[in-house]
């Protein structure tokens, strides 16, 4: 699985950090998303699902 | 006959503007967490329909899940309530709008997302997880203030009002003194039956009350988000306009909702016990956690609708929205879509609620929602175990519930233990 953010489109919900906290984070400053790893390990790949689902900005893509 | 008329006995799902029924519509007797039926019986058979409001326009009005993931996601949607034809909730409004400061309430992109990035880092998902502790702390010491009182017990006045209001304050900033005068202002801005005079006065008081706040922040900072406004202001990032209006938002946001989350679903779990007894007998802080987003979905508070008006022609649901047409946004009956959430009119603290519209989605989802959850997570995880035997020490007829208010729930909850 790849993921690509887009951190133009981010609101700063913070539902990817809820549903998959080691592979997003949030910019202190302003809570913009920040991807940690571009590649999960697959047990991480339904909780990167349910975070694209959840991205209320339609933020995150997943490939694979 | 056509379609329209056909479906007008329930007066859900009506396409025609002639026949469209009166929105807000009321809730059913004895059924006081349910949405009224024909936006329910929408949902799923007539997703996107039209209502008449408060001026006699028409409105669409929004019902089904994916229908409003689309809309609201949808750029050629708006939030400019200063758009001619935006259907507002009341004549107050109205009149205030073109009067208002910029904010995310009332821009698109990119205004709106400049604004936003303004307000959103002391919501983040790890900022709030570390207020978890804090969070713990106050809720014990209101439940062992209310123990150590008289009962019955308001739970509203002793639980459901202070710990959203304690934290708010303290997030942002604001002299906790300061919350009931505030609270009554908000209140009259939010009624139908309060004259539109009245209703401007309240939020020029609530304007004023912020813009005060950020002058006298700006004079003596401290580590607070009226404070980080404040120096925005400084920096000629804002004005104090601007500045009041997020100030306005958050915290009517912050507290009034969380409040209402509190006492409803206390209400809620006392008339379904069975339910109770899953909180009551577990201390696993994921049971809470899965708890609360299914009584986030089944309560679904925020009940007015969401206004919004169309920038362009949008094919909808096998409907066409026009351009300049308003567009109603009804979040808790999405909640209620069979097409997403099996059996939807049962509470199921056990499901794995996800996807739900309690926060809204889309661009201006909820900011403190986050927050939002560890409280309500903390509260109902903490006080059905400390307090095993609590329950209504007043009947669900006497309750009075708040049919008028932007977000729904109860003026008083009498409890006993």
């Amino acid at each position: 699985m790849k993921v690509t953010v887009d951190q133009d489109k981010c609101v700063s919900a913070g539902q990817c950090v809820a549903a998959a906290p080691d592979v997003f984070d949030q910019r202190d400053e302003d809570g913009v998303v920040v991807l940690v790893k571009t590649t999960p390990d697959a047990a991480e790949e339904d909780d990167v699902r349910q975070a694209a689902t959840a991205c209320p900005a339609l933020a995150i893509q997943v490939q694979g | 006959m056509s379609s329209s008329q056909a479906q007008d006995a329930t007066g859900a799902g009506v396409t025609s503007t002639g026949d469209a029924p009166f929105f807000p519509m009321s809730r059913e007797p004895g059924c006081p967490f349910d949405p009224p039926p024909p936006l329910r019986e929408a949902a799923a058979s007539h997703p996107v329909s039209r209502v008449r409001i408060w001026n006699g326009s028409t409105p669409w009005i929004i019902t089904g899940h994916a229908e409003q993931r689309a809309l609201l996601s949808d750029p050629r949607v708006s939030v400019d309530d200063r758009r001619p034809g935006f259907p507002h909730w009341h004549a107050g409004m109205e009149q205030v709008a073109p009067r208002r400061a910029d904010s995310v309430f009332n821009t698109d992109p990119p205004e709106h997302t400049r604004f936003r990035r303004m307000m959103t880092a002391p919501f983040t998902f790890k900022r709030v997880s570390a207020m978890r502790a804090v969070i713990q702390e106050i809720t014990d010491d209101l439940i062992d203030q209310m123990l150590a009182g008289d009962r019955p017990a308001d739970l509203v006045e002793a639980i459901a009002l202070p710990l959203p209001t304690r934290m708010i304050c303290t997030i942002m900033g604001v002299p906790y003194e300061d919350h009931a005068a505030f609270s009554e202002q908000a209140a009259v801005g939010m009624k139908k039956d309060v004259d539109v005079l009245a209703q401007m006065a309240s939020f020029r008081w609530q304007h004023d009350y912020f813009a005060n706040l950020v002058k006298a922040r700006a004079a003596e900072p401290r580590d607070d988000v009226v404070s980080d406004l404040a120096q925005r202001v400084t920096a000629g990032e804002v004005a104090v306009e601007e500045a009041a209006a997020m100030g306005v938002g958050l915290f009517v946001a912050g507290h009034e909702t969380s409040a209402n989350m509190i006492a409803l679903a206390t209400l809620a779990l006392l008339e379904h016990p069975g339910q109770l007894a899953i909180l009551r007998e577990s201390d696993d802080p994921e049971v809470a956690a899965k708890a609360t987003e299914e009584l986030l979905r089944y309560l679904g508070i925020i009940h007015m609708a969401q206004r919004r008006i169309a920038k362009e022609d949008i094919e909808i649901g096998g409907q066409t929205i026009k351009a300049g047409e308003g567009i109603l946004i009804e979040l808790a009956s999405a909640n209620r879509d069979p097409r997403v959430f099996p059996e939807p009119n049962v509470l199921d603290l056990r499901r794995p609620t996800t996807g739900h519209h309690a926060f809204g989605f889309g661009l201006h989802q909820c900011i403190g929602q986050q927050l939002a959850r560890v409280e309500l997570q903390v509260v109902y995880g903490t006080l059905f175990r400390r307090v095993p035997t609590l329950n209504l020490a007043t009947t669900l007829d006497k309750i009075e519930f708040k049919h008028d208010g932007l977000a729904y729930g109860v003026y008083h909850l009498p409890v006993t233990w």
